[in-house]
């Protein structure tokens, strides 16, 4: 059989384009041209066989986190159980809500492991994880909404940050969404906690019951979702500015326990143009990227 | 569960149920009423949706990688607002700043439908093919004019909004059909008034005539002897260029005198027209230099025993290097063939090199109107003054195109660079042709661009169908900026 994954240059020739199924993986690496190679080769190499070791524990890995659960074998499902993990106690969550964040941190690890960069990122639909050698930064610059970009503020992350993960979710997005948030943006030590908890973040950003807001059973939109017969948001209406600063002083709340939890560094919490920030976000501010410095994470995952 | 209406995708081991209407986690399959297809909504090209062509279900997978990192076969990008407007993205947090490959631009799609239009025709041929503002008529409609002669080609201008609909109805469709034909790279038979006949087609020799035109000539014979008289000089006695226009003779020549090369004593048949340079050698035909010359020594007359000598080398070569060949004079000062000694070789050889296979090129011109820019954005001059500013990148059908400076989006574009099938045509008559601006998101947002109206995935699932293309390798890629050299830490 022929090989599934696609395994291509982006048109600019410099980043490396990796495509399985769901998977949609912009991975750039810097350093030495040889250094490069080696690493995207790296990349290549593991790539091919993600699909199939997720996919082969993936009714597991749809079940809910809870203590007692059967135990996957896969490095990357255990990476995504893990990162899942401090939340199930209190609340519905799967190991699925990390699974980009796993699949990127896999590939930046053996992408670092057999190369030496300066820096690397390996973007999973939104959901980054990070390298950065000593001295190295990235400039990172976050968007309103999807549907009508426009960069709110930046964030430069350096070495001596400990900030290896972003992560975004929100109602729009390609996953469905229990709450109404436009956009949740994680900063976390890792790329997987940054997206389990941007999931529950953007979850908790809600006006539970509001007539304007249109739920549907999951169930119903995908018949295999994890999320089952939950309510999933599907349109937004009307909201007034009360409402909206009801539905982020939830989220907040959530974020500032998870924060204290020291689970994520900050988290920056975007519904209808109003904005939160919860913990430190490095730099946040409206200068303009340069760039040769910025992170290229896209949008463009499918190129 | 009631799921029946959910059909099961086997494309990836996700193995997603999916309900119609619906797409699968990767959102490149979906369910269209039933159907498994896939729907890659930035590989697409927007011209099928009006042809009907069908949904490419499940097109195969890629290529396999072979282990090394090269670039593979890009595929065609132009979507409206290709990744960053579709409702099923995971959101954009991190959509980054300015001249960053790919990321943050948008493009938007649209067909115009131009009455400004036409195509400038470009025949690589030294015949004479008509008198300048000639009527060029195709199925005995008048099309278009030759206009100004350029550098070994004869140029036609056809089309244009007075023979599209400011003439008669059948001038108009036949102007059109034209037009279409050739943009389309179908062969086209002109015919010139007071001229000649023409078969025109895009990125092919013409056939002037009935007579195929294979090599534009390197010049004149006159010319070739100008170009390289220094070459010959001291390897070869006597060049002759043997040219249907002008034959050329190295030792008469301006050129060959002032390098001092010493009379041969050669005589010349035809008409001499001033030192070196001669008509009407011979009649006009397909062997030596365009002539109906087989035999070369038969446009020579006896050299002049009192200036030639025994021994003298003398080349004679066509103005394309196709033909040649190198004699010496015996005693009796009768030429003998011999073999083209290794010195002048080259020369002929870069004669050959010089001359460019004849082609008949196709340039596309039209203007985008008011209209056409209205549906981009709602202040349509800003979209003017952003392609000046060149913050909007405007292609055809994916390929580059040449902005005419001035008022307006007067382009020009090579048709040889377009995907087929680009073109188009509405009753009018006018023609359909592809165009896409390829801006900043932000850019886009900051001249008035229809955030609003971006497709959403929906809209393409229900009975739209893409049309999955590999991109010219020759085309800069529409969105990627010009330069971006890597730089190495």
């Amino acid at each position: 059989m022929k090989e599934r994954a696609q395994i291509r240059f982006l048109p600019d020739g410099r980043r490396l384009h990796l495509h399985d199924g769901p998977i949609d993986l912009i991975v750039e690496a810097f350093g030495t041209v040889a250094e490069i190679k080696t690493a995207y080769r790296a990349a290549a190499n593991r790539f091919v066989t993600v699909l199939d070791e997720l996919c082969g524990e993936l009714s597991l890995l749809r079940q809910p986190a809870r203590s007692g659960s059967p135990i996957v074998l896969g490095v990357i499902a255990r990476r995504m159980v893990a990162a899942v993990a401090p939340y199930g106690k209190w609340t519905f969550i799967t190991p699925m809500a990390a699974v980009a964040g796993a699949v990127a941190e896999e590939i930046l690890s053996v992408m670092t492991s057999a190369a030496n960069l300066s820096r690397a990122y390996v973007n999973d639909g939104g959901d980054i994880a990070l390298h950065l050698a000593l001295g190295e930064r990235f400039v990172v610059g976050m968007v309103e909404r999807p549907d009508r970009p426009s960069l709110f503020g930046t964030a430069t992350l350096d070495s001596t940050q400990p900030v290896r993960g972003i992560a975004t979710s929100g109602w729009r997005g390609r996953s469905f969404s229990l709450g109404i948030a436009d956009a949740v943006t994680v900063l976390a030590d890792r790329a997987a906690m940054a997206d389990a908890a941007a999931t529950i973040i953007a979850n908790a950003v809600d006006l539970p019951g509001h007539p304007n807001i249109l739920r549907v059973p999951a169930r119903t939109l995908a018949p295999d979702s994890d999320l089952g017969e939950r309510l999933v948001t599907q349109e937004v209406g009307e909201l007034s500015s009360g409402e909206i600063a009801t539905a982020l002083d939830a989220g907040v709340a959530v974020a500032e326990s998870i924060l204290s939890a020291g689970l994520i560094r900050a988290a920056a919490l975007r519904l209808r143009g109003a904005t939160r920030i919860v913990g430190l976000l490095p730099e946040h501010s409206r200068h303009r990227l340069r760039p040769e410095e910025s992170l290229q994470a896209t949008s463009l995952q499918s190129l | 569960m009631a799921d029946d209406d959910a059909i099961r995708c086997d494309a990836c081991p996700v193995l997603c149920y999916i309900k119609p209407g619906r797409t699968g986690a990767c959102d490149r399959y979906a369910n269209d009423g039933g159907q498994l297809v896939r729907i890659d909504p930035h590989v697409v090209l927007d011209r099928a949706l009006s042809r009907g062509d069908s949904v490419v279900p499940f097109l195969g997978r890629d290529r396999d990688w072979d282990g090394s990192i090269v670039s593979g076969p890009e595929t065609f990008i132009t979507a409206i607002g290709a990744g960053t407007t579709y409702p099923d993205y995971k959101p954009a947090p991190f959509i980054i700043s300015s001249e960053v490959q790919g990321v943050d631009v948008v493009t938007v799609v649209t067909e115009g439908i131009f009455s400004y239009c036409g195509v400038k025709v470009k025949i690589d041929t030294d015949r004479h093919l008509g008198p300048e503002t000639n009527t060029v008529r195709a199925q005995g409609e008048a099309v278009g004019h030759v206009t100004t002669g350029e550098y070994g080609s004869q140029m036609l201008s056809l089309g244009g909004v007075r023979h599209l609909t400011g003439g008669s109805r059948r001038e108009g469709t036949v102007t059109c059909d034209t037009l279409l034909n050739l943009c389309e790279r179908k062969p086209v038979e002109l015919t010139i008034d007071d001229g000649a006949t023409v078969l025109v087609e895009a990125g092919k020799p013409p056939v002037v005539d009935g007579m195929l035109e294979e090599r534009t000539r390197v010049g004149c014979g006159s010319a070739t002897i100008g170009m390289f008289a220094k070459q010959w000089f001291g390897k070869v006695d006597e060049v002759v260029v043997v040219d249907d226009h002008i034959t050329g003779v190295l030792s008469e020549h301006q050129a060959g005198k002032l390098l001092g090369v010493r009379e041969t004593g050669i005589k010349m048949k035809g008409h001499r027209s001033t030192p070196g340079r001669y008509f009407r050698v011979a009649e006009p035909g397909t062997a030596w230099g365009g002539t109906n010359i087989e035999d070369p020594l038969s446009i020579l007359q006896t050299f002049n025993p009192k200036v030639a000598w025994p021994r003298l080398r003398l080349l004679m070569v066509s103005t394309t290097g196709e033909h040649h060949a190198y004699y010496e004079l015996d005693d009796a000062l009768r030429p003998v063939e011999k073999e083209l000694p290794p010195s002048l070789r080259e020369s002929v050889a870069r004669i050959k090199e010089n001359c460019e296979p004849a082609l008949c090129t196709v340039l596309f011109m039209g203007g985008a109107g008011g209209s056409l820019r209205a549906g981009v954005t709602e202040n349509p001059v800003r979209l003017t003054h952003s392609v000046k500013d060149a913050l909007t990148r405007v292609t055809c059908g994916g390929a580059p195109v040449y902005v005419w400076p001035g008022g307006g989006i007067t382009f020009m574009v090579d048709v040889s660079r377009m995907p087929e099938h680009a073109f188009g045509y509405v009753p009018t008559p006018a023609l359909v042709a592809p165009i896409e601006f390829t801006l900043k998101l932000a850019d886009y947002a900051a001249l008035g661009g229809y955030m609003d109206h971006v497709r959403p995935l929906d809209s393409i699932l229900h009975g739209e169908s893409r049309r999955h293309l590999s991109a010219n390798p020759d085309n800069p890629w529409p969105l990627s900026p010009g330069k971006s050299p890597r730089s190495d830490q």
